[in-house]
């Protein structure tokens, strides 16, 4: 994974810190191009890896990529999925099964059909993995290394304790995509902890890490305790900047003193906070190796 | 450990469910709903018991507490018997839709002298709670008005089908909106709404329910101000409830994530500046056991699991409130229709 990672929050109003500039991003990023824009001036600045959300309007964004084959050649792409509004939007609207009807492919009340047979047989796995196939979908052609499970599935199916379908998909993901699986989560700790004892292997975790413990659910110490430890998985950092209450430089010098964290997520939109950013990032990351030497 | 069964999983139920499987100190023992695809859910892939009928589900896991999570029209005989049963109740919003049913859940749960909560989550908000300390603590003076607002982009065309468009099972803008804007004025202004005045409640895209809800709220203290909902605005993401309280010595304004206070006078002990002060989410927001859709519904559930616990109440969005809250919705559905 890239150490500098580019998140797409920005683009589909989600501010975590006000209903306002929510608004205002909205309004910015209303055509396709202007998201694109960015893409084009993380690039500029280096960073090639965009983490996004299954949302339609990615589909859009990529369908511009694809006129550009050899422009955008070193792009990576880290599916998260679902897009989660969608689907809460279906069940309400549709019901559990008009759900599964209207977004796995195929007629899932055709028995002959495998998306049929498994609704029959109520195979979960085999649901998830046809329902997994419709959100990949709109990548097809790209390059996705590491695939996102998003964290209100993740940590909605561990309250649950539903441990075989987080089994199933990391398997399928390896499998059938050749890539990463990989889990964002609000509760990393329990989350290392699942994986470790339902073996999957070295997991890629994301989660929310910054210098204040806002979204570090159980405690900050223990969060801090496990990006120390020796366990087995590769931490993702978001919400660096605690949704802005942190300036850049404390944030990022909070994150980049654990070298186990292999990778950064944050939403940005201008060349001069991207590049603020992805500088940070890495002369912090720098300095503190050398400290530990 | 406090056993815990629920019944109803919808996207509410469900989102409870994890919670309390994830919460330390209890052991969700049963479910129950009537889907056949829930079922098998979880049947195949979890230990959670799974009922379809939760009079057998009470008496067979004898739990210490009932998540009632089901249509409101159905809240009456569950958290009735669940009472009657011993066991401790937390009940979804709306809480009743007649008085008649509110009425008796209230005086149930007075009877068996059981911890109650509606599952108002707004009042563990961060900025909705630092709000409610600073108007107790009177920093914007004698507050002289009001506006309590919300929207979100929940119908958005004109199409019926589920329970929020049907009016007999609780469905409705004033029931799913309304009645939180309602329940925070109470909360945050500390004084229980006693009347409404001309109120609108237009139908926009619903044939049988009320999409938007304007109306006069006049509290008990004697404040007075505005209600302004929207389901049928997709202007916003997702649901978006934000209040202004205006005072003589400064004004407040309180949405989820954003608490801006102006005081007319620096106030030291306070560490407010004279004029605009601003307080982010982070900042106010405790950590908790378990985040899965935001620390509001950890820290609800905690609330009521605490209580249990402790053997005490905390006064925390009871029956009882939330029935004051039911009687507003009547008092704007009876409203509208004279006006």
């Amino acid at each position: 994974m890239d150490k500098v990672i580019l998140g797409d929050n920005q683009f589909f109003g989600v501010n975590h810190l006000s209903d306002e500039r929510s608004r205002a991003q909205a309004v910015r990023f209303k055509e396709d191009q202007s998201i694109l824009d960015v893409l084009n001036t993380a690039k500029d600045c280096g960073v090639n890896t965009f983490m996004c959300t299954t949302h339609d309007r990615i589909a859009n964004i990529i369908a511009l990529i694809k006129k550009n084959p050899e422009k955008y050649k070193d792009l990576k792409f880290h599916p998260c999925m679902p897009y989660a509004h969608k689907y809460a939007n279906a069940v309400t609207e549709l019901g559990i099964v008009g759900t599964l009807k209207a977004y796995i492919p195929g007629n899932i009340l055709a028995v002959a059909s495998k998306a049929g047979i498994a609704y029959v047989r109520k195979d979960f796995p085999t649901l998830m993995e046809l329902l997994i196939d419709a959100e990949m979908k709109m990548f097809d052609g790209m390059n996705t290394p590491v695939i996102f499970l998003q964290n209100v599935i993740v940590d909605l199916l561990m309250g649950l304790g539903m441990d075989e379908l987080f089994v199933h998909y990391a398997e399928y993901i390896k499998n059938k995509y050749n890539a990463e699986p990989g889990f964002i989560t609000m509760n990393m700790p329990r989350m290392v902890d699942m994986c470790e004892r339902l073996g999957i292997k070295n997991p890629i975790i994301c989660s929310s890490i910054n210098k204040i413990g806002f979204r570090m659910s159980g405690s900050i110490e223990e969060y801090e305790e496990y990006l120390r430890s020796d366990k087995e998985f590769r931490p993702m950092a978001m919400q660096c900047l605690a949704a802005g209450a942190l300036n850049p430089q404390e944030a990022m010098g909070y994150v980049c003193q654990f070298p186990k964290i292999e990778s950064v997520l944050f939403g940005a939109s201008s060349k001069a906070h991207i590049q603020q950013n992805k500088d940070l990032i890495e002369q912090l990351s720098a300095e503190a190796l050398k400290k530990m030497k | 450990m406090i056993k815990v069964a629920i019944i109803g999983l919808g996207k509410m139920g469900m989102s409870h469910c994890a919670i309390l499987g994830a919460h330390p100190d209890v052991e969700l023992v049963a479910m129950c709903d009537p889907d056949g695809l829930l079922q098998s859910a979880f049947k195949k892939l979890t230990k959670i018991a799974c009922y379809t009928d939760y009079k057998r589900m009470i008496e067979e896991t004898k739990p210490d507490a009932v998540y009632v999570v089901a249509p409101t029209k159905l809240h009456e005989e569950m958290v009735v018997y669940a009472l009657e049963h011993g066991c401790h109740v937390f009940c979804e919003k709306p809480f009743s839709l007649t008085e008649k049913d509110g009425k008796i859940m209230v005086d149930a749960a007075k009877k068996y002298n059981k911890v109650n909560q509606v599952g108002y989550h707004n009042r563990f908000i961060g900025t909705f709670v630092e709000a409610k300390r600073m108007m107790d603590a009177g920093l914007i003076g004698k507050p002289f008005h009001f506006m309590g607002e919300a929207y979100g982009p929940v119908v958005l065309k004109s199409k019926g089908g589920t329970w929020r468009s049907d009016k007999r099972a609780g469905g409705g803008c004033v029931m799913d909106y309304a009645a939180h804007v309602l329940n925070l004025v109470n909360f945050v202004c500390g004084s229980p709404i006693v009347k409404v005045a001309g109120t609108s409640m237009p139908s926009i895209f619903s044939a049988e329910v009320d999409d938007a809800v304007y109306s006069t709220l006049i509290l008990e203290n004697g404040l007075k101000g505005q209600l302004s909902v929207c389901w049928s605005d997709d202007t916003v993401r997702k649901m978006t409830t934000s209040l202004k309280i205006e005072g003589d010595k400064g004004n407040l304004f309180i949405d989820a994530t954003t608490l801006k206070i102006y005081v007319k006078e620096e106030n030291k002990a306070e560490g407010l500046e004279k004029g605009w002060n601003e307080k982010y989410i982070p900042e106010l927001t405790p950590i908790v056991f378990f985040n899965l859709r935001g620390e509001e519904y950890s820290e609800e559930t905690d609330h009521f699991i605490q209580c249990i616990k402790q053997q005490k109440m905390f006064h925390c969005n009871t029956f009882e409130e939330a029935f004051k809250t039911d009687q507003i919705i009547n008092a704007l559905m009876e409203d509208s229709n004279n006006g």
